[in-house]
């Protein structure tokens, strides 16, 4: 007998499906994407099975489409990360992350001696490599490397 | 030709050569000139969250002899900062009272931030280790001044290239005009990567030395800084090198005619004393030129000139 074919994550009718995050990082793309202060209906899958990743996590919003500038705050965290759009069950849409060129509260900088680590400053980062993710601080002017990267 | 007014200098990266050349010129007329009472009816407020004696003299100086009043403090201890209050909150309060802003603070980018709440302009009299912009500026004028140009200098810079805050803008200010850099350091205290890479960007040539050689005769302008004991992690290292970076009158011999010596100051032994009475010596009137850039730069700033 044939097994059923079961979906991990129940599907979802409109909306969007946030594919191929690291497993590690989900908790952080919620934050930055304020997940856990939003009533829609959301379903979360962490720890599947994935080629590319070794682990994935994957998304499930209902009732939410994003513009490009909010889900580009997730390339910091989720490169690689996919978007399905949703309507009536169907993916109408799919899209990719892009990391931009600038980048404006999300990150801390990693200089101590910063401003931004002592007063309440939102910090801006200027991206000046998008491969290996390496953010210019706007204020002390010091580098933030992919490593060190914090998510406020 | 207003480019700047009511804007700030926070970093010399936010000056275009242009305006840094305007910067210059207008200092040469303060210095033909240097009681002219365009800061009549102005209030500067120089704000040092923490000590720096020639900055602040030179500042308070330049507004003086412009006719400018001033308020401000020398020293955080004596004002609310010791309550707890916070940076915005100083700033916006004091940019009430004055019409430009002149600050010093140990806090990386804090005048960045100052300039963002202010409403008016802000100087940056340096923020920890990151910016000094009117110490380079007027180490360009400096520069100018004792050679004629700012174009195909060989410059050295001596010491400690490694943490030196002004060493680093000068070198990011110079890469404009075809500079060549001669960089002399002991192993711990050598230039940055990241400075050479922006060297190399520019296509612009550096030799890095241990010790003062024989291409001393090839200077320009020597630049000096202090070694400072407390870089080195191991006491005996700097022991061993503490004496080669001292610059001694009997090591000038073969140099150019035309070299001149630039230091920052405050000096404690890296530059002999009996190298002060040779005309090469330029460090003392180097200061005096900061007082000229800094009426320039108010003047700039304010949109007056």
């Amino acid at each position: 007998m044939k097994e059923p074919k079961q979906l991990s994550v129940s599907a979802i009718q409109n909306g969007t499906v946030i594919d191929h995050v690291p497993a590690n990082t989900l908790f952080k793309v919620i934050k930055i994407l304020r997940l856990d202060h939003i009533d829609n209906q959301i379903t979360f899958g962490t720890n599947l099975e994935s080629k590319k990743l070794g682990r994935k996590a994957i998304i499930k919003i209902s009732g939410i489409f994003f513009e490009d500038e909010d889900i580009n705050r997730i390339a910091l965290v989720a490169p690689d990360a996919k978007l399905n759009i949703i309507k009536d069950y169907e993916v109408v849409e799919k899209r990719v992350v892009q990391v931009p060129d600038s980048i404006t509260g999300i990150a801390r900088c990693m200089n101590p001696k910063c401003i931004t680590n002592f007063e309440t400053v939102t910090t801006k980062f200027k991206v000046v490599s998008k491969k290996n993710v390496a953010l210019k601080c706007h204020y002390c002017e010091k580098i933030t490397t992919q490593d060190n990267l914090q998510i406020i | 030709m207003h480019l700047m007014k009511n804007r700030s200098l926070v970093s010399i990266d936010d000056l275009s050569t242009r305006e840094i050349l305007r910067i210059l010129d207008l200092a040469e007329e303060f210095e033909k000139q240097p009681t002219q009472k365009l800061l009549e009816g102005k209030v500067a407020a120089t704000l040092f969250f923490e000590p720096s004696t020639r900055t602040r003299l030179s500042f308070e100086s330049a507004i003086s002899r412009l006719g400018g009043k001033i308020i401000g403090f020398s020293d955080s201890s004596s004002t609310s900062v010791s309550k707890g209050e916070t940076l915005n909150d100083t700033i916006r309060t004091v940019s009430n009272y004055c019409d430009l802003i002149v600050m010093r603070h140990p806090i990386e980018g804090s005048a960045r931030f100052a300039s963002e709440i202010a409403g008016i302009p802000v100087i940056n009299a340096g923020d920890g280790a990151n910016q000094h912009p009117t110490q380079t500026l007027l180490d360009l004028f400096s520069i100018r001044k004792t050679q004629g140009t700012l174009d195909n200098l060989n410059i050295f810079l001596v010491g400690d290239l490694k943490y030196g805050r002004t060493v680093h803008s000068l070198l990011l200010a110079m890469a404009r005009w075809k500079t060549t850099f001669n960089f002399i350091s002991p192993d711990e205290l050598r230039m940055p990567d990241e400075y050479k890479l922006f060297l190399d960007s520019f296509g612009l040539k550096y030799y890095e030395h241990t010790d003062f050689t024989d291409i001393i005769s090839k200077a320009d302008i020597i630049y000096m800084t202090r070694v400072q004991r407390e870089r080195f992690s191991d006491p005996i290292e700097y022991e061993k090198v503490k004496n080669v970076y001292v610059l001694r009158n009997s090591m000038l011999k073969n140099t150019k005619p035309t070299m001149r010596i630039l230091h920052p100051l405050p000096r404690v032994n890296e530059i002999h004393t009996d190298v002060d009475h040779n005309s090469k010596a330029y460090y003392f009137e180097q200061a005096l030129n900061g007082v000229y850039t800094r009426q320039a730069i108010l003047c700039t700033l304010l949109g007056i000139k």
